[in-house]
């Protein structure tokens, strides 16, 4: 399941709809983003994003034996210490749900068409982040 | 055709989206680049350094090489910055 959206996501309930009334997931991984130190105003490419994000899902589900995965992306303008993107991924043990978060947030950020801003300066790429992305080739 | 800028292309092109009718040379990402150059400074700014333009047809990721055919849309935007 993935959604983009300007308001807030609870990790608590997020997990909740993830791993409700099923007795077949034992570990569940979440990765939360958070806004550091600036204001940032978030664009994307919308129909292109969610394309992108159902691909990294499927990647993910091919990749390792996952029960659920979730991911929430915000947009809009965003305060220090918000919430920018959650991930969850739910599988039977935990080496799964943790390598499959991993790769998804390293996909995500050199996939999926989000841009930072930061007051009149877009933010730059990082190649760090595609060398990040590349180790899962 | 119909063409999406996002991010620093579209402040410097000064659009978020256009119609165009594309001459028939114009076959891959990079010739619709090469052509986008010719129509004023804007876009002569937006598309100056290649190696930060990325794009996608019909929403899906494009290398500068690959054949437009008949698109619905084509996008350009900078190296993707979210997460």
């Amino acid at each position: 399941m993935n959604r983009v959206q300007t308001e807030d996501f609870d990790i608590n309930d997020e997990i909740a709809a993830l791993t409700e009334g099923r007795s077949d997931i034992g570990a569940v991984v979440s990765f939360t983003g958070l806004v550091r130190d600036v204001t940032l105003t978030l664009e994307h490419y919308a129909g292109m994003t969610e394309r992108e994000l159902s691909k990294l899902e499927a990647d993910a589900n091919a990749r390792w034996q996952l029960q659920g995965v979730t991911i929430i992306h915000r947009i809009g303008t965003l305060h220090p210490a918000d919430n920018i993107v959650l991930v969850v991924t739910a599988s039977k043990h935990r080496k799964d749900a943790f390598e499959a978060a991993e790769f998804l947030m390293d996909y995500l950020k050199t996939r999926a068409p989000f841009w930072k801003r930061e007051g009149d300066e877009w933010v730059e790429a990082k190649d760090s982040d595609d060398t990040a992305a590349e180790r899962w080739k | 055709m119909k063409l999406l800028y996002f991010a620093s292309l579209r402040q410097k092109i000064g659009l978020p989206e256009e119609d165009v009718d594309v001459p028939a040379y114009v076959r891959n990402v990079a010739d619709l680049i090469d052509w986008l150059m010719t129509r004023g400074p804007g876009y002569e700014a937006a598309f100056e350094n290649r190696k930060l333009i990325r794009a996608a047809i019909d929403q899906e990721h494009a290398k500068l090489d690959a054949l437009l055919g008949s698109p619905k849309e084509v996008a350009f935007f900078p190296p993707v910055t979210g997460g």
